[in-house]
This record gives C-alpha cells, structure tokens and sequence, in this order.
C-alpha cells in the first residue's frame, strides 16, 4: 500500500461516553482502500462500539469519522449504505420471516428506488427493478454458496448458513467498506477456513474493502494486511500483523501483566 | 406460512378463481326462490367490508408489526366521511369513497408519528384510546350539526343503474367486490416489491433494516397512513351499504373484531383477510343461533349466552390452528405434498 495513499475510511479522535463510562476514547486509524483491516481485542475492548458509531448506530461524544473524504457523522443512519458503507451483526440480525433471496433483495434497498406509489400500480419500471434486483441478489447467493437455500425462510437455517446470507445481503449494496461483527463466532475450524477464503474473494472479486472485528486471533493474523488493537477503549497498537503481534503492550492486554 | 407467498406460482391462478366464485355468487339470485336471499347478499357485503377492514390491519400488525386496536376509529372516519359528504354535499356514494381513503390516510399518517415512538404493549395502549375516544367525539355537541350526534346520519341507499338489473343488495355487493378486489391487488403489489420488502423487514429486525438503507420513520408512518387509508374505505362502504352511521357503532368491540377477523384468517396473509372478513360475520351470527339450538334441543331453562359460545369457539379454533385458517391450509398443503412425494418414493 502507497505511504501517501489518501485513506478511504480515517477515524479521527473519536470518544464515546455511556454516562460514565468511557467506552472509546480518543481513537484514531486510517484504512486504505483494498486493505483488508482487522480490528482486535480484548472483551468490552469497546469493537463493536466503534462498529456503530462507523453505521452511526451511535453518536460519539467527540472526534470524527470520515468516509472518502466526507464527514459520516453528518449522514443519518439509513443513508449510511448510499454512501458505500455495509455492515454485518455479531448475533446475525436477518429478517427471519424472509427467505433467503428475499433477505438479500433487502440488502438492495439503497440502490434502487421504486416508491409506495409504483410499488402499489406494478409499474412497467418496478417490473424491471424486480428483475434486476433479484438477478444480482441471486449472483450473491451463488457467490456465497447459498443456491440451495434461496428460498429457504430465514428463520430455520443453520448459523453458519445465516452468516453467509447476512454478508450476502451487505454486498448487495455494492459497499465500498464492508463491517464484518465477528465473522467467526460460532463457526467450527473448517467453515472458518471457508470464511477465510470468502473474505479474500469478496476483496479481491467485488473489490470491497474490508474491516472486521474479530476474537479468531488465527484468521485476523492470516487474512488482515493491518490490524488495530483496542483495549479498554483506547488503541494501543496500529500496524501490519506480524508488527502487532510482537508489541509489549499487546502481549499484555491478551496476556495480562506478569505479577 | 413461507414469506415468499407472492412469487409462489399458482398465486395469480388461486386468486382468479377466488375472486370469480365470489363474483358468481350474486347471480344465484336469478335463479333461487328463497326469499331471505337479499339479506345473504347483505352479509356477504359484510363479509367483504369486515375483508377489507382486516387487510388494512395486516399491512400494519401482519407485515410491519405494529400493533393497533384503534382501527375502529378510522373505520369511523371513513364512514362518517362518506356520511357527510352525501348528506350535506349531496355527492354521489362512489365519489365519497377516495375521499374517504384520503382523510383516513392522513389521519393514520399523523397518528404515525406519536406511534414511532412507541412500540409493543405501549402502542396498543395508544391505539386503545383512539377506539374509546372516537365515539364520545362523534356525539361532541358542537360537531352534532354535522355527525347527527347520538342518533347518527341516516343515508338514503343507492339504487342500482337501471341496465343492469341487479337488486340493491346484489348491486351493493358487486360494489363491496370491486372495492375489495382493487384494493386487495394494490396490496398485493405493495408487498412483493421493494416497499414490501422494506415493510416486512423492519418487522423482523428494525436496527437491521435501517443499515440496510430503509427509512424507518417513513416507512411506518406511511404504513400506518395506508392501513388507515384501507380501513376507512371499508367503513365508507359500511356506511354505503347500511345507509346508517352511529357512534355506537364504532365501538372498541368494533376494533377487537377487526383484531380476531385477522387472527383467526391468518397473521401477514392477504387470502387470511377474506378468511376473517367472512369468520367475523358467521361466528358472530352462529353463535346466537347454536344458542338458540342449545336451549330448544335441551330443553334449558336459560339461554347460553351467545359471546361465551363465541368465546370457546374461539379458543378452540385457537388451539387447532395456531396460525389461522390460512396457516392451518397450508400447513395441510405442505403435509399433503410431502405425502405424496413419500409415496412416490
């Protein structure tokens, strides 16, 4: 990665407060575009915290998130995805009483644009939409090894199954930055081995860059060209892999402090 | 119940036939002797306007999980509506029904917005005051020279145009048909777009549903405004087909049958609503007449009061189908398919 790059997500001093309790404080760190980030941590490091102030599920007491070039505080909530950022949840927030297809289609929302009005006529133009929307939602489902399940409702499928529709219906907002919760939560040694690779492809195939949170120390170390780690709501190391994994500081957040 | 009921193929079929049964019924009339037809006729206008009071309740409980049981009150509005504007303005009835649709649309879409803040248990309450409210503001004094306050509007009923035929009742009912059948399709379209889709998604996850770009406040005041909207074009016809409006017509009562119409057709399904619509009038009907059948059959020296039959006949269909008549039928279908591809097996 170019040193003088202009970065495409740059998190600048951002502080959260939850009446007391400083959840983030003063965290600064830039990701470039094609980067694949990881974003590490101790439990209540304060991860997922800084994830929903990124989809501005939360407002930081302080600092500042810009988003190429353009200030993300100042964009409300659902417009977040028109701007070119998606995201994933750490319990997996899909719409269980939606088939699978159906759940991706959602994911289209912000690229198209058919009213109440034409929705309720069937417009000839919402006829179109439909059809463009489902052929790329259904590309998605084979992207991510779905096609069995297409019309599957949300509800019953495995969890692993339900990961998979839920990054699915992230990229069919063609995000330019996806947020992965915990990608691999939940998931046994093989299917995290499959993850790995589909993060790969969804940065190198759909050119969408990448940054996730995750406890898979293995997969972070494997898969990220740089990661931050938080502790306690502070950043306390910024750099490639094999740099972060050799900081003192690092050593004792995951470790503790030898008494 | 699949959510993807609306790209199942032999929808459009199913529905076709459904509707052109309900449209042959009227031209039994032609042909039977039986005197008390007209009074069919009239429940069958019943059945289709409670139909579509309970469609504008699904798109709001069934589809987008907001919970209202003031619906009452826009059925009220919508009647009185179309009331006044015959009464006063002398318009004709089918002029007064977009009206109608209109008022009540932006009464629900203004009572959208207090609702976003509420959810759950809280905006039953809310809607609760709405159904109680309503009828003590249509006897309000100072409004009385309009709304005929205790005594009501009576409405003189349309005449059926000359060519056709029909009876007044069988004319009105091809009317309740036509209402039901366009708004039904409307409906239909809403749902299995993107609207629907939105809809149906903050349903099931709001937070998710506003990452993906869907505007939450929007979203749920239309949705509210348009279950308004559909209500109150039944209760126009309501008013049409009865040639009356009363306050104490409109009574919470009114709300809660909304409420079971919808329960017992089928939670988020559109055939459930026709279901309901036609359970509302029948059970409430059937249960004065087994009743009736209880005492004299054995010999009682009391009457069983007809809203306890109600009530167990309610429970007991409850505790059979779960998921209403619809669910119940396509949990029928899918045994029955599974059977047969077992046998084939």
């Amino acid at each position: 990665m170019a040193e003088n790059a202009t970065p495409l997500l740059s998190v600048r001093g951002v502080t959260l407060r939850f009446g007391g309790v400083v959840a983030l404080d003063n965290v600064s760190f830039d990701v470039m575009p094609g980067q694949i980030a990881g974003l590490i941590g101790p439990n209540g490091a304060g991860k997922t915290t800084l994830f929903n102030c990124l989809s501005r599920l939360y407002q930081p007491s302080a600092g500042e998130i810009t988003f190429e070039g353009q200030s993300v505080l100042a964009v409300p909530r659902h417009k977040i995805p028109m701007i070119g950022i998606g995201r994933t949840f750490q319990n997996v927030a899909l719409f269980d009483r939606l088939t699978v297809l159906e759940n991706v289609m959602v994911g289209r929302h912000s690229r198209t644009s058919a009213g109440f009005v034409e929705n309720a006529l069937r417009l000839p133009s919402v006829g179109r939409e439909e059809a463009a929307v489902r052929v790329k939602a259904l590309e998605l489902i084979e992207f991510m090894n779905l096609t069995a399940f297409t019309d599957r409702v949300a509800a019953g499928l495995p969890f692993p199954i339900r990961k998979r529709v839920e990054l699915a219906r992230a990229l069919a907002a063609e995000p330019k930055l996806l947020l992965l919760d915990e990608p691999a939560a939940g998931l046994n040694h093989d299917e995290v081995h499959t993850l790995e690779g589909q993060i790969r492809r969804v940065r190198d195939v759909q050119g969408v860059t990448v940054l996730l949170v995750e406890h898979h120390m293995s997969l972070v170390m494997s898969v990220s060209d740089k990661v931050v780690v938080v502790n306690f709501g502070r950043k306390i190391a910024d750099g490639r892999p094999d740099e972060v994994r050799q900081n003192p500081d690092v050593i004792r957040a995951y470790l503790g402090t030898a008494a | 119940m699949t959510a993807n009921w609306a790209n199942k193929r032999g929808v459009g079929a199913g529905a076709l036939l459904a509707w052109a049964g309900l449209a042959l019924l009227p031209l039994i009339g032609f042909i039977t002797e039986n005197t008390s037809f007209d009074y069919y006729m009239y429940m069958g206008q019943s059945m289709l306007i409670y139909a579509i009071a309970v469609l504008g309740l699904n798109l709001l409980i069934g589809f987008n999980g907001q919970i209202s049981l003031g619906h009452s009150a826009f059925f009220a509005l919508g009647a009185y509506t179309t009331a006044i504007l015959m009464n006063f303005g002398g318009w004709p009835y089918w002029a007064t029904l977009p009206v109608a649709a209109v008022v009540c649309f932006l009464a629900g879409l203004a009572f959208g917005f207090p609702a976003l803040k509420l959810e759950g248990h809280y905006l039953a309450l809310a809607t609760f005051t709405l159904a109680i409210a309503m009828p003590q503001l249509l006897k309000y004094k100072a409004i009385a020279g309009w709304t005929g306050g205790v005594g009501g509007v009576l409405l003189d009923k349309p005449d059926p145009p000359e060519w056709t035929g029909l009876s007044a009742d069988q004319f009105l009912y091809y009317l309740c048909l036509f209402c039901a059948m366009v708004l039904f399709w409307l409906v239909f379209n809403l749902l299995r777009g993107r609207s629907g889709r939105a809809i149906m998604a903050i349903r099931d996850h709001t937070m998710a549903a506003s990452t993906m770009g869907i505007d939450i406040a929007r979203y749920k005041t239309v949705a509210f405004g348009i279950s308004a909207g559909i209500t109150g074009i039944a209760g126009a016809l309501s008013a049409i087909t009865v040639a009356y409006v009363a306050p104490d017509s409109f009574t919470l009562q009114l709300s809660i049958s909304f409420l079971v119409g919808l329960v017992v057709g089928g939670i988020a399904s559109l055939p459930g609503c026709l279901i309901g619509g036609a359970f509302i009038v029948l059970v409430q009907n059937s249960a004065q007449s087994i009743s009736d059948w209880m005492k004299g059959t054995f010999a009682l020296r009391y009457d069983v009061p007809a809203w306890a039959i109600y009530g167990v006949l309610l429970l007991a269909l409850m505790y059979v189908l779960p998921d209403g008549i619809a669910g119940g039928c396509a949990r029928i279908r899918a045994w029955w398919t599974t059977r047969g591809r077992r046998e084939a097996q």
